[in-house]
């Protein structure tokens, strides 16, 4: 029980504190990097409520994937880091609107409704020991209740696949490509031709 | 009640450094059994000095390494340039928690062990690219940007591969997955699976003919030029770990993790550790003969075979199994 809380403070403060440096650090590539910080620290918190799947998924897609890309790009980028302090001020109102807003909204969801046994619930954050594994039950859920939503959301990443592959992808002419069946046919007879060169003449 | 907590303490801490001490030593002796075999195929002597046949060669090359100067360039980023062979080293040692060496022997025996195996090889990436970056240096810059591409290529089609073998199993435990093998390992009805498995872990560690992060004919030494010393080691140690860590987990997925070929007499009673190791043993010399055998690809064939070939491949195989299996009403469970 009290390792249960200890890694339970332990993930969560972390994944906070990163999350606070994402947006206070100078260097946009730190911030991606304590953004991977916190994804990981979340999928820990995962782990601690039982949805291991889901810690795993987290892991895999967000950290292993998406995030190097952004990873990826944010190093690529030739950023001035004078002028992006300069837009800091500028920004400043709104982004503390959006904050102020956020902050309210919570405020009001946690503070109407505390007689429901969701917030009052005391038993401490540890694995739920399940006959049945999560794995199977989310998959159990997902291709029956929600099987129509699930394919909208394939239908979705299809859509916006093909939208990023037609806006990026360019033909230009004069392109020299390799044909790699073409290479594996060749032979003796096909790429050696012989020419008669007349004295002084050259072909 | 903190009596409870030490001893649950003291024994996780037992049970880590009993797999992470033979881990270190195994290493040790692959890259010495590797730079024989090498010279072996090469008609050469190979490390012949250091102890008998040159057995402690590693050892002393790695005395060698941390006695140096650890030479941090002034340009760089000290903090990610410290961080990166760090995290290089953790996440090639810290799949090892879910591995099962013989019936019961594992440290986590997690529901999801093969999506965790899965987790921590696609971290890996992660040393590379902030090595690379850190270093603020053309090289290891140009080698971190192919790494990135390479390993989030090479995934996918490992990704598939995974998902025929647990359409096989009916679950993400690896001592289940091993299990399911009993009566057929997974490598001769899924074998041309089992070649693309192997051919992506080739790519996912770096390894010949696809190591173009580091690349040394054409980028120096790649994402560790600028790494000298005790950070070069754990490169090293990490790379070679990890490279034990894909030939586990390609034999737990398609060689039967700890079974017997048969299940007969003089066979079966060896113990599955033993099986398991000569498995493994098995796959890293594949490796190396792989190295010794073929040159290095260059980037746009790599790209083209993971995703032009390995991928569709892979796609088809998956809807190919799930529809046999279906049709034959072999689903287990």
């Amino acid at each position: 029980m009290f390792l249960y809380s200890l890694t339970f403070y332990l993930f969560s403060s972390v994944a906070v504190l990163s999350a606070l440096m994402v947006i206070s650090a100078k260097n946009p590539v730190h911030s991606v990097l304590f953004l991977i910080l916190s994804f990981v620290n979340a999928s820990g918190l995962f782990v601690l409520l039982g949805a291991e799947f889901l810690a795993m998924i987290l892991v895999v897609v967000y950290v292993g994937a998406v995030a190097v890309l952004f990873l990826f790009v944010v190093m690529m980028l030739d950023i001035n880091f004078v002028k992006l302090r300069e837009g800091f001020l500028q920004y400043l109102p709104f982004g503390a609107l959006l904050g102020i807003v956020l902050v309210i909204e919570l405020g009001i969801l946690f503070l109407t409704d505390r007689s429901s046994n969701i917030y009052n619930n005391q038993t401490p954050l540890q694995p739920i020991v399940n006959e049945v594994e999560n794995t199977k039950m989310i998959g159990q859920i997902l291709y029956t209740e929600y099987f129509y939503l699930f394919q909208i959301c394939g239908i979705i990443l299809l859509v916006a696949m093909i939208g990023s592959i037609t806006l990026t992808l360019r033909d230009k002419g004069g392109v020299k490509r390799q044909n790699i069946d073409s290479q594996n046919t060749v032979d003796a007879s096909t790429a050696i031709e012989k020419k008669k060169v007349k004295i002084g003449e050259g072909i | 009640m903190t009596y409870d907590i030490l001893i649950t303490g003291l024994i996780i801490i037992a049970q880590i450094l009993a797999v992470v001490v033979p881990v270190l030593i195994s290493v040790a002796f692959l890259v010495y059994a590797e730079r024989k075999v090498l010279a072996l195929i090469q008609l050469r002597r190979g490390p012949n000095i250091v102890g008998p046949f040159g057995i402690l060669q590693s050892f002393a090359d790695a005395l060698k390494l941390i006695t140096k100067e650890n030479i941090i360039p002034s340009g760089s980023n000290k903090i990610v340039f410290i961080l990166a062979p760090i995290i290089t080293m953790v996440l090639s040692l810290a799949g090892w928690a879910v591995i099962p060496f013989a019936p019961g022997w594992v440290v986590s025996d997690i529901n999801v062990g093969i999506m965790y195996l899965f987790a921590v090889s696609s971290l890996g990436v992660y040393g590379i690219i902030m090595a690379g970056w850190a270093s603020n240096s053309q090289y290891p810059f140009l080698g971190a940007l192919r790494s990135a591409a390479q390993m989030v290529s090479y995934e996918v089609s490992i990704g598939f591969v995974i998902i025929t073998v647990l359409l096989c199993v009916g679950s993400l435990n690896l001592s289940k997955i091993v299990l399911a093998q009993q009566t057929v390992w997974f490598a001769i009805p899924l074998l041309p699976m089992f070649i693309i498995f192997f051919i992506s872990a080739l790519a996912e560690t770096n390894r010949l003919p696809f190591d173009l992060p580091e690349d040394e004919s054409t980028l120096v030494a790649g994402f560790f030029t600028e790494y000298s010393s005790a950070s070069f080691v754990l490169f090293f140690l990490g790379e070679y770990a990890s490279m034990i860590l894909m030939s586990s987990m390609t034999v737990i997925l398609f060689l039967g993790g700890w079974l017997p070929p048969f299940d007969i007499y003089p066979l079966n009673v060896v113990p599955g550790v033993i099986w398991f190791t000569v498995k493994v043993i098995f796959i890293l010399f594949l490796f190396i003969w792989v190295r010794g055998t073929f040159p290095r690809y260059r980037y746009d064939q790599l790209m083209r075979l993971g995703w032009k070939v390995f991928l569709p491949f892979s796609l088809f195989w998956v809807v190919a199994t799930s529809g046999f299996l279906v049709y034959f009403e072999m689903l287990p469970n």
